[in-house]
């Protein structure tokens, strides 16, 4: 049940305390920090806290087509199947450090993958 | 679709990239707008039909918004609207001009006495408007509340409109008037003011910075203060003795001015002061940060306090947009 793992990750409380940790994590990455460049941090942090919500299986309004048009500009940039590994690779990384169990780790993954093809427009 | 702007007796059609300030501006009328960006408030305005957007009302006092003024530069309508420059007796408080003073070759201290109460807190940004209806955002470099006045520093910029104004015409005991106040940059007294706290600009960054450290001073802050001013030459700097003065009085607040092409033992440091800042962050997780002054210096230095640990939630910020 994708609702318990949000609960069990900690609500949106896990979600402001992984904010900071990804998004680091993220900007100080070469392979995709350049998707982030012209964007303000502020506004980016609400987006990566709408990002984490989401792949934590936090209630979020999302649906595909959203996805779709958030990355369109990024996939015409050159976003694709490794950038998605990169960023569930820092997702987990994160987690970890905040001490969340491996098979935790593996669901949260897996909702990211579950709206790659979304994310790159396929 | 087209939608319709009206102003004053006539109307005008709105382009569809084009803001309500973009469409009358095209029309040759006189709106005043600086940042075009949302951020000075300079352009605001007021809708007699319509409902202004979230966006063209954000960062607006409650006062403002429930009068449906809006910043015209951020508003995309998608109805027939009708629009006014707000009154300026609703909207603002008239000031008298107390004292015009140089700081050091491009720097202008003014202070103003408003005839009104102007409840601002020093390091939130006002728009001084001129008799000729040019608006400009300042911080607020004092402690309003302690002194009875508001005091500005203003960097003149050649040909700049507010700074010619300020340089050739103003005069003290003559009336302006302030709008606002706004802004997010100011010092919260929160977990028992023990945390520490970095200031840090270019410039006239130092006035929202200097507000806020004297504020949390004011209030016993406990943690540590640390304030780092820098310039590109020595006599870029300004208010060196009173700050200098400051740390002396206060054993946890520390001034640091940074000059990047300066000489070795000096009153200064010879450095580039983002690098100096981020060196002294220590404490990562509790460090409240503030950034104010260049946009370019503000975001860059934003970015490197966050890859260095600060949290973002900590870090406060001020970018002087110039005009567009
Ligand atoms: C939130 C906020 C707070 C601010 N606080 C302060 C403050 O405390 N002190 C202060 O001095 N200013 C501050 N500013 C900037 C200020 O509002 C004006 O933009 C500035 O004083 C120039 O106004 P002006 O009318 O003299 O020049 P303008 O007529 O606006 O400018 C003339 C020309 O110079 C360019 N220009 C203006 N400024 C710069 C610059 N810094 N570098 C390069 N080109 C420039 C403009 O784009 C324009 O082409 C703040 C701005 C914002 C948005
Ligand atoms: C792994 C699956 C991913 C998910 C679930 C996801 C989710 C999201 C969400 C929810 C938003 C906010 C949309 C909005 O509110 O506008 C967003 C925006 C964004 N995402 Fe992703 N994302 C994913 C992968 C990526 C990747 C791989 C990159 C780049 C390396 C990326 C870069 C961005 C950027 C730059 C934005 C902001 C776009 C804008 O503000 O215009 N995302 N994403
Ligand atoms: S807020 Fe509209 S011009 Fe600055």
């Amino acid at each position: 049940m994708t609702a318990s793992l949000y609960e069990k990750l900690g609500g949106e409380e896990a979600v402001s305390a992984a904010v900071d940790i990804f998004y680091r994590k993220v900007l100080a990455d070469d392979r995709v920090n350049y998707f982030f460049d012209n964007i303000d941090m502020d506004r980016q942090a609400a987006k990566q806290k709408a990002f984490l919500t989401m792949v934590f299986g936090g209630p979020n309004n999302y649906t595909g087509k959203d996805m779709r048009e958030a990355h369109k500009p990024l996939v015409e940039k050159g976003l694709n199947d490794t950038h998605v590994d990169v960023i569930i690779e820092h997702l987990g990384a994160t987690l970890k450090e905040l001490g969340v169990a491996d098979e935790d780790i593996q669901q949260v993954a897996d909702i990211a993958n579950s709206v790659r093809d979304d994310v790159l427009n396929r | 679709m087209a939608y319709k702007i009206s102003y004053g007796d006539s109307t005008y059609v709105r382009q569809a990239d084009d803001s309500v300030l973009d469409t009358l501006l095209a029309q040759g009328i006189d709106i005043p707008h600086s940042c075009r960006s949302g951020v000075c408030q300079s352009c605001l305005m007021q809708a007699l039909e319509g409902v202004p957007s979230e966006a063209a009302q954000a960062g607006l006092k409650s006062t403002y918004r429930a009068k449906a003024y809006f910043l015209a530069c951020c508003w995309y309508p998608e109805e027939d609207v009708v629009v006014k420059l707000p009154n300026t007796a609703d909207s603002a408080v008239a000031a008298t001009i107390s004292e015009i003073e140089p700081l050091n070759h491009n720097v202008v201290r003014l202070r103003l006495i408003a005839d009104k109460p102007f409840d601002a807190i020093a390091g939130q940004h006002l728009t001084l408007i001129t008799p000729h209806n040019v608006a400009r955002s300042y911080s607020i470099a004092n402690v309003p509340d302690e002194e009875a006045y508001i005091e500005l520093h203003v960097r003149v910029i050649a040909n700049g409109k507010l700074s010619s104004w300020l340089l050739h015409e103003a005069k003290t005991g003559m009336a302006v008037y302030l709008r606002g106040p706004a802004g997010e940059c100011f010092y919260v007294a929160e977990d028992e003011k023990n945390f520490p706290i970095i200031l840090a600009g270019t410039g006239t960054g130092l006035a929202p910075l200097l507000g806020i450290a004297r504020d949390a001073l004011r209030q016993g802050h406990r943690g540590d203060i640390h304030l780092f001013h820098g310039a590109l030459k020595p006599e870029d700097l300004y208010l060196v003795e009173y700050l200098q003065a400051l740390s002396d009085r206060y054993a946890h607040f520390n001034y640091t001015p940074c000059v990047l092409h300066g000489l070795d033992g000096k009153f200064y440091v010879r450095g580039d002061i983002q690098e100096l800042v981020v060196a002294d962050i220590a404490d990562k997780k509790n460090t409240r940060i503030y950034l104010c002054g260049a946009p370019e210096l503000v975001n860059s230095l934003k970015k490197k306090v966050f890859l260095a640990g600060a949290s973002l939630a900590h870090i406060y910020h001020d970018a002087f947009l110039p005009s567009k």
